[in-house]
């Protein structure tokens, strides 16, 4: 069998066992990266020396008889909006191109003390802003299920990547669905724990409060497998959950029987596709048919959370991105005109930051800065906080009733490039189902529970209580055992 | 232009508050583990977090807040149960995030206050308010080298994120003089209580000055001049010199213009030591706009009793708890031990040495006024390395209760400790000074009697005080006669003639 | 709701952002929208709800003060626009004030 169709926890045992070389294992990949990623555009540095080094390094203190990490050989391609010692971070961004972190993101550090083998950054809405890919500004990822069409955002290099068997796993990050709605679009499996629970530190930020680092992978197994080793307290980061990490992998067993499964009523508003409906309906009957049972939950804010989120995400993103000014490290304009510019200095840092920074950010830069400015404060970022509580208030009530909450990940599959470019709003509205999990800083995973007629593939997300991570793949992990729509590859690429 | 040295000859009262910042006595950065030392090499203490690269974090300093927490309770603030830190979002390159992490709207504390009493009574003592003390980042630092010819400004990060407390104070002071009074209360505490070293040439202790008069009207009104806030005063006295000038340009311009609080935005002006002028500063119509928000990189901090209890318990006396104590414990005048206390604490532990090997507060404390803290302030340094140890000077001023040697005496034994670093036996020895007997003193009284007929004639005659003549005299023939004694031999010897 | 070209402006400003004419013009007529759109919270009753700036409960969150190693500076510059080896060089900073 080709390493690149085996399950990370199988690559991983036979790299173990010396079924496989760490080496070998890398080449593989690194051949589908090379053969695939011309047309795909999914990594934006693919780091071939690198990797092969570290295999190469596993490999020999495999053989000499040394300790190897829990990830030993597993390649891993890492979002770039994770700092990494040895390879430019650009978040995406025009703004950050050629930057050079001196240090490693707390989950990259623990990556490589697992022994992963990191072969590349995947490509990203710059700064992790947008629901399609297509605002990086190194050019659009395509889906591996049709090449005309968005794999979703802003992890959709990470989740096309996998989809296309570049890299068994990847890195994310969601900020408001960044990992679930492009793992739902491209018909991979994402997990979004709980806020805290992976350490932020460098993580390139952008709304602090919301962001989360999270793993990307074929199967639920296989992100057990992943969060196992990211997860876990960081004294470097003030907002890292202190409390122990579960062996994830060894609670997939227990059987669903009795575990009970919310339902929003909400969720089928005007809007949902009717085969993403039929799609998500069908994972119920799948989830009844392993012994849960469903019941109607309200969440009567939830309609709320996007606008809630686009004035809380601006509003940190605009004091998040102050720092990318020209001065210290990033972009810095050559243009001088001193046309309107008190100094050369104030004319650096208003060209740079032109420059540097597409539209999209732009535009939630200006957001953020006009809703936290004096006599608006009240009104718009104040106002969000509040119903952030009652948007936090609904699920802790929610999960007093019910285990899990399940529903559509988007409302529609794979949307075609350009398709909402042209109009900012239609795209924040692809942010529908997954916002909340962020604002209530509660946990959420998607997984493919279907497919269009077109092939194109259905995304289901459940969302479960602060630190309900091991139900949260327990259920899909028994979900994936009683169907295969994870396993299925897309024919365009293969 | 009008004096302003003495308040109450002016037609107007100066109204100042201070806004203080003081480093705190650390030895890393408030959110990261750079070090805070002084005057090493541009950009050698740095980090990602104080660098502000992306990805970064800070994670709070305890000591960084226990210290500010001792600060605020010195100055009898209350604490807050419950505070958070906020971002001040504007953007200059010596603030590398783009925001500093500072405190808005739930300060760790407010409302206390800090008295200043004058102890020679130069002005009323003088409780001044403390609206809030609050924790923040430092910036680092910019420099323009305009002698160099180049545009550019270098910016050294060494400095930012590094523990600032701000002390604001209501406007309660009166005048220039007690605003620097204050200041050196100030200072005295947080040195005291070892929160800040306090010192002003390295940055460690900055204030800005808010100051207007406020000037009683024919009809019984107060006028009140517009605000304005003075920076770049990096002396206690440029503070007091500042203050001065400022309240007299503001009757000058109020004279002319009659202009009034609230006709104008606050105005800032910096002051130029050299020229001794304030001179106005540019202000951006939008830097107050700072967009302030939860620092969602933080989490709050919550403070109870028994925490409060053992920051307490760690602090040590306050100045004015100290100078009560000298002052009872050793019988000693306010004066004195304000003299001692505000000299530090560790001048008070030499004082106590002293005091308690000779069993007597008020004559160690001359001995500390007249001798060590002169010959301290002549020197230079501190007490620390001051060369007379306490020991020694007990050694003299018991020698001197002894009667070995008078107290001039044993100043010239203080000076040649001082000079010669010499055990204080060897300098007795070696100036030849020896106890003389009681025989050896009356046979040198009895040949002073008999070679001065007319100061005996004036001592019998009643005028008592001219027996001073012959203990000049007996001093010179014997530098180790105790003029006490002679004086006493002497009148015995003509009563009994 | 909708913003004025010169509320966009003095937004832009604040931010630091150059925006041409043409920019401001798109800047306004998008921000009005998106503003309009999140001003659908004015309908949430919030008059008894406290802000919710964070979702973790946890507190108190400290580090010792213990000195860690620096970067080096040329590690610390490695990224800077312009540096002379040893402080970043920015362009003039005249007529701004400084810190707090």
């Amino acid at each position: 069998m080709q390493p690149a169709e085996l399950s990370a926890v199988d690559l991983v045992t036979a790299v173990r066992q010396g079924d496989l070389s760490a080496v070998h294992c890398t080449e593989a990949f690194l051949r589908r990266i090379e053969a695939l990623d011309g047309s795909i555009n999914a990594f934006l540095k693919v780091d071939r020396e690198g990797a092969l080094a570290s295999a190469a390094r596993i490999d020999e203190r495999r053989r000499a008889g040394g300790p190897i990490g829990p990830l030993a050989g597993l390649p891993i391609a890492v979002k770039d909006a994770l700092c990494t010692a040895n390879l430019p971070t650009t978040c995406g961004s025009k703004m950050l191109q050629g930057f050079r972190p001196p240090y490693d993101a707390d989950t990259v550090r623990r990556l490589r003390e697992a022994d992963a083998v990191i072969v590349g950054k995947t490509n990203m809405d710059e700064f992790a802003m947008g629901g399609s890919n297509e605002n990086s500004a190194f050019g659009p990822v395509k889906n591996p299920w049709d090449l005309s069409r968005a794999p979703g955002g802003s992890s959709g290099g990470s989740a096309a990547c996998v989809a296309a068997d570049m890299a068994p796993v990847a890195i994310g990050s969601d900020t408001g669905g960044s990992i679930r709605q492009p793992a739902g679009l491209c018909g991979i499996t994402g997990l979004k724990p709980t806020y805290g629970r992976v350490s932020r530190r460098g993580l390139v930020a952008f709304a602090s409060s919301l962001d989360q680092i999270g793993p990307m992978a074929r199967s639920a197994a296989d992100c057990a497998l992943v969060l196992e080793t990211i997860a876990g307290h960081d004294p470097g980061d003030s907002t890292s959950l202190c409390d122990e990490v579960p062996r994830y992998t060894e609670m997939l067993e227990q059987p669903l029987t009795g575990v009970r499964i919310g339902r929003v009523r909400d969720h089928y508003a005007e809007g949902l596709d009717p085969e993403v409906a039929r799609g998500v309906e069908e994972a119920f009957a799948v989830f009844t048919a392993a012994g849960a049972t469903i019941h109607d939950v309200e969440l009567p804010h939830a309609k709320y959370g996007v606008a809630t989120y686009y004035l809380i995400a601006p509003c940190e993103a605009s004091s998040n991105l102050a720092r990318y000014d020209g001065a210290h490290y990033g972009h810095r304009s050559s243009q001088r005109t001193g046309d309107g510019f008190e100094s050369p200095l104030l004319e650096m840092y208003c060209r740079s930051r032109a420059e540097g920074f597409g539209p999209e950010v732009k535009r939630r830069i200006m957001l953020g800065t006009y809703a936290l400015s004096a006599g608006y404060y009240d009104a718009y970022y104040a106002k969000a906080l509040k119903v952030r509580r009652l948007i936090r208030q609904d699920y802790l009530d929610a999960f007093r009733h019910v285990d899990l909450i399940g529903g559509p990940v988007s409302a529609t599959p794979a949307f075609r490039l350009g398709e909402k470019t042209g109009d900012p709003l239609a795209m924040y509205l692809v942010d529908l189902y997954t916002v909340a999990t962020n604002l209530a800083g509660v946990g959420g995973i998607s997984f493919p529970c279907g497919f269009t007629r077109s092939g194109l593939p259905v995304g289901f997300q459940l969302q479960g209580p602060a630190l309900a991570e091991p139900l949260l793949l327990r259920a899909t992990d028994r979900f994936q055992r009683l169907t295969d729509w994870h396993l299925r590859r897309p024919k365009a690429i293969a | 232009m009008t004096s302003a040295a003495s308040p109450t000859a002016e037609p107007f009262t100066t109204i100042v508050g201070l806004e203080v910042h003081v480093q705190l006595q650390t030895l890393t950065k408030l959110f990261c583990g750079c070090s805070t030392a002084f005057g090493s090499p541009p950009n050698t203490q740095v980090c990602p977090t104080c660098l502000g690269l992306p990805g970064s974090l800070p994670v709070m300093n305890r000591k960084a807040f226990e210290l500010a927490v001792r600060a605020a309770l010195a100055l009898n603030c209350r604490i807050a149960p419950f505070t958070k830190w906020d971002r001040k979002n504007y953007f200059y390159p010596d603030l590398p995030k783009g925001y500093q992490i500072s405190q808005f709207d739930l300060p760790f504390s407010s409302d206390g206050q800090l008295e200043v009493v004058d102890p020679k009574g130069a002005f009323a003592p003088r409780t001044v308010g403390i609206v809030r003390v609050h924790l923040e980042e430092d910036a680092g630092k910019s420099m323009h080298d305009e002698a160099a010819g180049t545009a550019d400004t270098r910016i050294d990060l060494n400095r930012a994120g590094t523990p600032l407390c701000e002390i604001v104070t209501q406007p309660d002071l009166r005048s220039p003089q007690e605003a620097r009074a204050w200041l050196n209360e100030l200072k005295l505490l947080l040195v005291y209580l070892g929160v800040s070293d306090c010192n002003m040439q390295e940055g460690s202790l900055r204030v800005d000055a808010n100051v207007n008069l406020h000037i009683p009207q024919p009809d019984g009104r107060i006028a009140k001049t517009p605000i304005v806030e003075i920076k770049n005063m990096n002396s206690f006295r440029s503070v007091e010199r500042a203050l001065t000038y400022e309240a007299a340009r503001q009757w000058e311009e109020w004279q002319a213009t009659k202009v009034e609080m609230g006709r104008m935005p606050k105005q800032t002006r910096g002051w130029d030591d050299p020229a001794g002028i304030t001179r106005p500063q540019r202000q951006k119509e939008e830097s107050s706009d700072y967009r302030y928000f939860p620092e969602p990189d933080l989490v709050p901090v919550t403070v109870d009793e028994p925490q409060l209890a053992r920051i307490r318990a760690a602090m040590g006396a306050p100045p004015t708890e100290l100078r009560r104590t000298l002052a009872d414990r050793w019988k000693i005048p306010a004066y004195d031990a304000d003299v001692l206390v505000n000299q530090g604490r560790e001048l008070v532990a030499y004082f106590e040495a002293v005091a308690t090997a000779v069993a007597d507060g008020k004559l160690a404390s001359n001995w500390m006024q007249q001798d060590v803290l002169r010959t301290l302030n002549e020197r230079g340094g501190t007490i620390g390395e001051f060369p007379v140890r306490p020991e020694q000077v007990a050694e003299i001023i018991g020698r001197v209760q002894k009667g070995e040697f008078d107290t001039s005496r044993g100043r010239e034994i203080f000076a040649e400790v001082l000079s010669s670093g010499r055990p204080v036996a060897d300098v007795v020895a070696a100036l030849g000074i020896a106890a003389v007997s009681d025989d050896e003193l009356i046979a040198l009284c009895r040949e002073l009697i008999a070679a001065n007929p007319k100061i005996v004639a004036d001592v019998q005659g009643g005028k008592e005080q001219a027996a001073a003549g012959l203990i000049g005299q007996a001093k010179k023939k014997n530098p180790n006669a105790n003029p006490g004694k002679v004086r006493q031999m002497c009148l015995e010897l003509i009563r009994g003639m | 709701m909708s913003l004025s070209r010169q509320d966009v402006a003095k937004v832009g400003m604040l931010a630091r952002l150059a925006l041409s004419e043409s920019d401001l013009d798109v800047m306004t007529t998008e921000m009005s929208k998106i503003v309009g759109f999140v001003s659908l919270l004015a309908e949430v009753d919030t008059a008894s709800v406290e802000p919710l700036a964070h979702p973790l409960d946890s507190q108190n969150v400290f580090r010792d003060d213990l000195p860690q190693p620096s970067l080096t500076t040329s590690e610390a510059l490695q990224s800077a626009p312009r540096h002379d080896g040893e402080c970043f060089l920015v362009p003039a900073v005249l007529g701004e004030s400084g810190a707090a």
